[in-house]
C-alpha cells in the first residue's frame, strides 16, 4: 500500500509507512501509513494502549532505547529515511521535538532548563542563549509569568507553567515537528486552553502531533485527526469531517463516547 | 559524535572492569607468593603441622587454624544472638524514634577502627579477665568478645533486611489468629527470615576470620594450641601481621601461604553466600 | 500443653530485646567515652601540631596527621573515578546482561577480602614489584583499591534513583549517553556519590592492616608521593603494642575517634539529603 498524497499535492512532512512496532510479542502498531502535513496540527486519538504513544516515540527514534522493541516499515522526514544506518539520531531528534504526558522539567533552573538542548549543541554565547529562551518562552506563552524568576528552580512553578516549559524547551531548538503526547492530562481547563492556543499560535512555524485520548480536545485543537484502535489506523481525514461523518463504526463509537 | 560516544564507553568498560582485575591481581600476586612454598611443604603437612618455627624450618599453620576456629565460632555465640536480637529489635519493636538512634549508633559502631576496639580490650577487658576469671587475660576470650562486638553491625543490618524483607501479612495473619507478638516473631517472621539471617552470619563470621588488628591485641599470639578459653593463641590473621615486619625469603613465602588459606576460605564464603543471596533476591 | 502464659513470654521477651538493644548500645558509649575521656586531655594544639620525639612518647602527632591526609586524599583521587566510572558504565551502558554480572560480583567479592590481605598484595605488588617502596603512592594505592567497592556500591545506587524522565527527556531532546550522564544524570546522584565518597574516607582513616605494609612507618613527616609515612591509626597501633605511652596513645585515639565521629555523621546527614530530595 503505498503512502496516500495529501489532498493539496504537497509533499508530506512525515511520510508513515506501513510501520509496524512490536514489543517482545505485544504488537503495537500494526501497519500504520500516515502523512504528516507541513505546519498542520494532526490529532492522534484512540483509547488507551491504541499504541499513540508508540507511534510518536517510533517517529523521533526514541523506542531505539527500547531493547525489546522491534520495528519495520518506514519513516520519511522531509523525504529522508529516518532509519537509515547512516542517519543522525541526534539530529532527528533536535528536528522532532517532543514534550511528554506529565511536565518534566529537569531539575535546574528554568533558565537552565529552556536551553539545555542549545548547551547540548554547543552554544555558548551567553547572549544567544538569552534570545533564544525569550523566544521560546513567548512561544509557549510562559514569558510574562517567568521573565522575573528565570533562574529559579523550574520544579517550584505549577503543573501548567511546568508543561509549558516543557513546550518552550523543545521550542528553543528550533525544531521543524513538535510531538505532543497527552499534554494537558493532569492540568486544570485553564492551562489546557492556554496550551491549545499556544499550539494554533505555533503551527504557523512548526508541524505540530497533537495525542490525546481526550475526543472533546481533538475536536477542539486539531486540524486533521487520526484514529488509532489497538495499533490498527481505522481512518484519518480533517478533523470536522472526522467528526461529523467518520466511515468507520468503530470510529463513530468512540467519538461518541461509547468507549475509551 | 558517534566516535565520541564509542570511546567513552569503551574507557568507562575498562573503568569498570579495575575490580575485577584488582580481585584477579590480588589473587595472582599472593598466590605467586604463597603457592609455592605450599607445594614444597606439601599440603597437608602445611595445614595441619603442629609446629611454627619459621626460621627452624618448621611451617605448620595448625596452632593458628586452630586459634582462628576458635575465636570465629566464640565472636558468633556471643554477637549472633545479639546481633539478630538487635535486628528483631530495629525492624519490630523499637519505636520510630528510638529506631533512628540507634541504627545510627550501630553504624557508628562500624566505623570505629579496630586498633581501638584492641586497645579498649587490652586496657580494660583483658585485666578484667585476668583478675575476675583466670588465666593471663590475654586469651581467646578476650579476642571473642571484641570479634563479637565488632560483627553486630554486619549481622544487624543484614538481619534486619532480611527480617524487613518479610511480607508485613505473614505477621498480620498470625496475630489474626491469636498469637502474641513475640509469638509472631519466633513462629513466622525469623523462619521467614532464616535464609538472610544464615547469610548475615556467614557475612559476619567472614568478618571475625579477616579481622586483624584488635585481635593481636588481646589474644596473647602464643603460638600453641589453646585447651581452654584462658589460654592464649594465635590466629591466621596475627600470624601474618605480627611476622611481615622483619620476615624475609621462606618465612616470607610462609606467610603469604598463611594468607592464601585466609584468601581461600574467605571467598568460598563469600561466593557461597553471594550466590544463595543472590538467588533469593531473585526468586523474591 | 502451654506451661508459661505466653503473654508473659512476650513481656519477657521485649524486655530482652530492649536489653540486647541497650547492651549494643552501651558498648558503644563505654567504648567512645572511654576513649574521649583519657584521650581529650592530651589533645593540645601542641599535641596537633608538634612531631613525635621518643618515637612518640612525647611531642606530637603531625607528621602522621599528614600522612594520613596524604595517603587518604590518593586513594580517593583514584577509587572515586573508577568507582563512579564503573556504576555509570553499569547502569548506563551495559549491554550484556553477563558482563554486568561479572563485574557486580567482582566487587562483592573484592568488598569481602580482609585488610591484612590488602596488606600483603600491597606490599608484594606496590611496595615491591612496582618498586614504589614504602610510600604515601603505595599505601593510597593500596587503600583505592579497598574502598573502589564502597564507592561504587554507593554511586550505582545513588545513579540508579534518579527518574528515568529525566533521562528521557535529555534522550529526546538529541543528547548523547554521555551528555545525558554529565548535564543530568550525575549532578542529580551527587549527594549519594558523595555520601559513599565520604564513607570511604572513613574506612580509609581506621585501616591499619593495610597501610602499615605499604606506607610504612616512618616517622618523618611526608614530602612527596614517595615519602614513606605513618598514619595515625598506624602511630596508634604501634604506641600501643610497644606500651610507648598511654596518654599519647589515648590521646592518639581520640583524635581518630572525633574525626571519624564527624565524618559519619556527616555521611548520615548527606544520606537523609538525598534522600529527602528523590523524595
Amino acid at each position: 500500500m503505498t503512502v496516500p498524497e495529501s489532498a493539496e499535492g504537497r509533499p508530506a512532512k512525515i511520510e508513515i509507512a506501513e510501520l509496524r512496532v512490536s514489543y517482545g510479542d505485544v504488537h503495537a502498531l500494526r501497519g500504520v501509513s500516515l502523512p504528516v502535513h507541513p505546519n498542520e496540527i494532526l490529532g492522534i486519538t484512540g483509547p488507551s494502549g491504541s499504541g499513540k504513544t508508540t507511534l510518536l516515540r517510533t517517529l523521533n527514534r526514541l523506542n531505539d532505547r527500547v531493547r525489546t522493541a522491534r520495528t519495520s516499515g518506514q519513516v520519511l522526514l522531509d523525504g529522508e529515511d529516518v532509519y537509515d544506518p547512516e542517519a543522525d539520531v541526534y539530529d532527528l531528534r533536535r528536528r522532532m521535538g517532543m514534550v511528554f504526558a506529565l511536565p518534566t522539567p529537569l531539575p535546574k533552573s528554568i533558565f537552565e532548563n529552556i536551553v539545555y538542548g542549545l548547551r547540548i549543541a554547543g552554544v555558548r554565547d551567553h547572549r544567544v542563549l538569552r534570545e533564544e529562551a525569550e523566544r521560546a518562552l513567548r512561544g509557549a506563552i510562559l514569558w510574562d509569568e517567568v521573565k522575573d524568576r528565570l533562574h529559579e528552580p523550574a520544579m517550584r512553578l505549577s503543573g501548567g507553567q511546568q508543561q509549558r516549559l516543557c513546550i518552550a524547551r523543545t521550542l528553543a531548538q528550533r525544531p521543524e515537528v513538535v510531538m505532543l503526547d497527552e499534554p494537558c492530562s493532569g492540568l486544570d481547563p485553564i492551562s489546557t486552553l492556554k496550551i491549545e492556543q499556544a499550539l494554533q499560535a505555533l503551527k504557523e512555524r512548526y508541524t505540530i502531533i497533537l495525542v490525546s485520548h481526550n475526543v472533546q480536545q481533538a475536536s477542539r485543537a486539531t486540524d486533521r485527526t487520526a484514529f488509532l484502535l489497538m495499533g490498527e489506523l481505522i481512518e484519518w481525514g480533517p478533523t470536522a469531517e472526522m467528526f461529523t461523518r467518520p466511515k468507520d463504526p468503530r470510529t463513530a463509537d468512540f467519538f461518541e463516547g461509547r468507549f475509551g | 559524535m558517534k566516535a565520541k560516544e564509542w570511546l567513552i564507553e569503551r574507557a568507562l568498560l575498562l573503568m569498570a572492569l579495575s575490580a575485577v582485575t584488582s580481585l584477579a591481581l590480588i589473587a595472582i600476586f599472593v598466590l605467586a607468593q604463597g603457592l609455592p612454598i605450599m607445594l614444597r611443604e606439601g599440603l597437608g603437612s602445611f595445614l595441619l603441622g603442629h609446629r611454627w618455627a619459621p626460621t627452624k624450618h618448621a611451617f605448620g599453620i595448625l596452632p593458628m587454624m586452630v586459634g582462628s576456629t576458635c575465636v570465629t565460632l566464640g565472636a558468633l555465640a556471643l554477637g549472633g544472638p545479639l546481633g539478630v536480637a538487635c535486628s528483631v529489635f530495629l525492624a519490630e519493636v523499637a519505636p520510630r524514634r528510638v529506631a533512628d538512634v540507634v541504627r545510627p549508633a550501630i553504624q557508628l559502631l562500624a566505623g570505629i577502627p579496630s586498633v581501638v576496639f584492641g586497645f579498649v580490650g587490652i586496657t580494660v577487658l583483658v585485666p578484667l579477665i585476668r583478675n575476675h576469671i583466670g588465666g593471663p587475660g590475654l586469651s581467646v576470650l578476650a579476642a571473642a568478645i571484641i570479634l563479637g562486638v565488632m560483627i553486630l553491625p554486619t549481622v544487624i543490618s543484614i538481619s534486619q533486611d532480611a527480617i524487613e524483607a518479610v511480607p508485613r501479612t505473614y505477621k498480620e495473619a498470625a496475630l489474626a489468629l491469636g498469637c502474641t507478638p513475640w509469638q509472631a516473631i519466633t513462629r513466622v517472621i525469623l523462619p521467614a527470615a532464616r535464609p538472610g539471617i544464615t547469610a548475615a552470619l556467614v557475612l559476619g563470621m567472614g568478618r571475625a576470620i579477616g579481622e586483624t588488628m584488635a585481635v593481636i591485641m588481646v589474644i596473647g599470639n602464643a603460638v600453641k594450641i589453646p585447651h581452654s578459653l584462658l589460654d592464649p593463641a594465635r590466629t591466621l590473621t596475627g600470624s601474618i601481621a605480627m611476622e611481615m615486619g622483619y620476615a624475609s625469603g621462606e618465612h616470607r613465602e610462609a606467610l603469604f601461604a598463611t594468607g592464601v588459606v585466609l584468601f581461600v576460605f574467605i571467598m568460598v564464603l563469600n561466593t557461597i553466600v553471594n550466590l544463595r543471596l543472590g538467588r533469593r533476591r531473585e526468586a523474591s | 500443653m502451654r506451661r508459661v502464659n505466653p503473654e508473659v513470654t512476650h513481656r519477657a521477651a521485649s524486655v530482652g530485646l530492649w536489653l540486647s538493644a541497650g547492651l549494643a548500645l552501651a558498648v558503644l558509649a563505654y567504648i567512645i567515652g572511654l576513649v574521649l575521656v583519657r584521650g581529650l586531655p592530651a589533645v593540645t594544639p601542641h599535641f596537633l601540631l608538634a612531631s613525635p620525639e621518643r618515637m612518640g612518647r612525647a611531642g606530637g602527632i603531625f607528621p602522621t596527621i599528614v600522612g594520613t591526609l596524604f595517603v587518604t586524599t590518593v586513594a580517593l583521587l583514584v577509587a572515586t573515578p573508577l568507582g563512579v566510572g564503573t556504576a555509570i558504565y553499569l547502569t548506563e551502558y551495559a549491554r550484556i546482561g553477563r558482563l554486568a554480572a561479572v563485574i557486580r560480583f567482582g566487587a562483592e567479592c573484592l568488598a569481602g577480602v580482609p585488610s591484612i590481605i590488602f596488606g600483603l598484595f600491597g606490599f608484594i605488588f606496590f611496595v615491591i614489584t612496582l618498586q614504589l617502596g614504602w610510600s604515601v603512592l603505595s599505601g593510597g594505592l593500596t587503600l583505592a583499591v579497598m574502598v573502589l567497592p564502597t564507592i561504587m556500591r554507593t554511586a550505582e545506587e545513588a545513579i540508579k534513583a534518579v527518574p528515568a524522565s529525566y533521562r528521557e527527556v535529555s534522550y529526546s531532546m538529541g543528547a548523547t549517553t554521555w551528555q545525558t550522564v554529565t548535564r543530568v544524570v550525575v549532578p542529580a546522584a551527587l549527594p549519594g556519590i558523595v555520601t559513599g565518597i565520604v564513607l570511604a574516607v572513613g574506612r580509609s582513616v581506621g585501616e591499619t592492616a593495610a597501610t602499615l605494609f605499604t606506607a610504612g612507618a616512618s616517622l618523618r613527616l611526608p614530602t612527596s608521593l614517595l615519602s614513606p609515612t605513618r598514619t595515625m591509626a598506624v602511630h596508634f597501633y604501634i604506641l600501643a603494642r610497644e606500651g610507648l605511652s598511654e596518654t599519647h596513645a589515648y590521646g592518639t585515639a581520640a583524635v581518630l575517634v572525633v574525626l571519624i565521629l564527624a565524618i559519619n555523621t556527616l555521611a548520615n546527614w548527606l544520606m537523609l539529603r538525598f534522600r529527602a530530595k528523590t523524595q
